[in-house]
């Protein structure tokens, strides 16, 4: 497999905009996660075996809530679901890789490396190795610059103030990400049933509330999306 | 040792969430209700995780003027669906915290 250069830095130009929204973001992360009491080097090697910010911030907050290890697993299977629709997506561009490159293109997944290739993809028609050349060229720099703010929160954070109140950036981070979700009526509903299910269950034991919400919020939006398509 | 444990199992189903669909051979189609069901994962997921944060205390509904993580929720959320910035989102939030905290 040979990468094209000029494909590579397609793709790194495409990231480098993308990039100043990262920063603030991995910061915010790295800061939630020592304010919520996980230790630097444990935080900071979450973020490079995981790489996926989202579920580290709900991790930190289940811990300092006591949710047991299994359903913290559980909690990052659910908000990682994602990822599995962006494999599915990504394999029709990139299946006749060898596998060891698509084994790099799976780890290197994150929501804005996948926003910007599949942009790439669906515009301009490209050989396998531009687009490997693209995808590359994108998720690098971006896994990068993910870890060394989430380095720099980290080191920052184990600093900050309680008074500061930072931990309260996690649930702040979570509406950030969810509001622009909330295009369609499915989609909306979806998120309702979930925030009602979680509050109505919260005196379940084991923060069982979570997933029941979860799995309440799936099926309230596939019934509208039923309801929508008739 | 717990910890480590728990950032190991959140990398196994991470990765394998991931590597899914393109270890498959080509040949291989997804399902459409799957399809149709990974759409509404994000909102539902994300919501059931800060919702509790804004609502509850000492999981207990805490409807009340004095709940500050409420309101700051709200004007996040307000902020959020008027720029559609994670940074603005956070620092209005942030700020609006602190603000009700020093009101109440």
């Amino acid at each position: 497999m040979v990468l094209e250069r000029t494909a590579l830095s397609a793709g790194l130009r495409a990231a480098l905009p993308v990039l100043l929204g990262i920063v603030p973001f991995g910061m915010i992360t790295g800061v939630a996660m020592v304010a919520s009491g996980i230790p630097p080097l444990e935080a900071m090697a979450m973020s490079v075996i995981v790489f996926a910010g989202a579920s580290m911030m709900a991790c930190a907050q289940l811990l300092s809530q006591g949710t047991p290890l299994l359903l913290i697993v559980l909690a990052t299977l659910f908000i990682n679901l994602r990822f599995m629709m962006y494999s599915a997506s990504l394999r029709l561009h990139l299946a006749h890789l060898p596998l060891r490159w698509r084994l790099l293109v799976a780890y290197l997944q994150a929501d804005n490396v996948y926003g910007l290739t599949l942009a790439r993809f669906s515009e301009k028609s490209l050989s396998l190795e531009e687009r490997l050349g693209y995808f590359l060229g994108a998720g690098v720099p971006i896994w990068l610059a993910w870890q060394a703010a989430v380095l720099a929160g980290v080191v920052i954070g184990a600093g900050v103030p309680a008074s500061w109140r930072l931990e309260f950036a996690g649930p702040l981070a979570f509406i950030a990400m969810t509001v622009p979700l909330l295009r369609d009526r499915a989609t909306l509903a979806a998120a309702l049933a979930a925030g009602l299910v979680v509050v109505a269950t919260a005196a379940l034991p084991l923060r069982l509330n979570v997933m029941l919400a979860a799995v309440a919020g799936i099926g309230v939006g596939l019934f509208f999306d039923r309801y929508k398509t008739r | 040792m717990n910890l480590w444990l728990t950032i190991a199992g959140m990398a196994a189903v991470t990765y394998a969430l991931r590597a899914s669909f393109l270890v498959l051979p080509p040949s291989v189609e997804t399902p459409p209700l799957l399809r149709r069901a990974l759409r509404y994962v994000p909102a539902a997921v994300l919501t059931a995780i800060w919702a509790p944060e804004l609502l509850l205390q000492d999981r207990v509904l805490f409807l009340a003027l004095q709940n500050e993580r409420l309101l700051a929720g709200a004007v996040a959320i307000a902020a959020a669906w008027r720029w559609r910035l994670a940074s603005v989102t956070i620092a209005a939030g942030l700020l609006a915290l602190h603000f009700f905290d020093w009101l109440t």
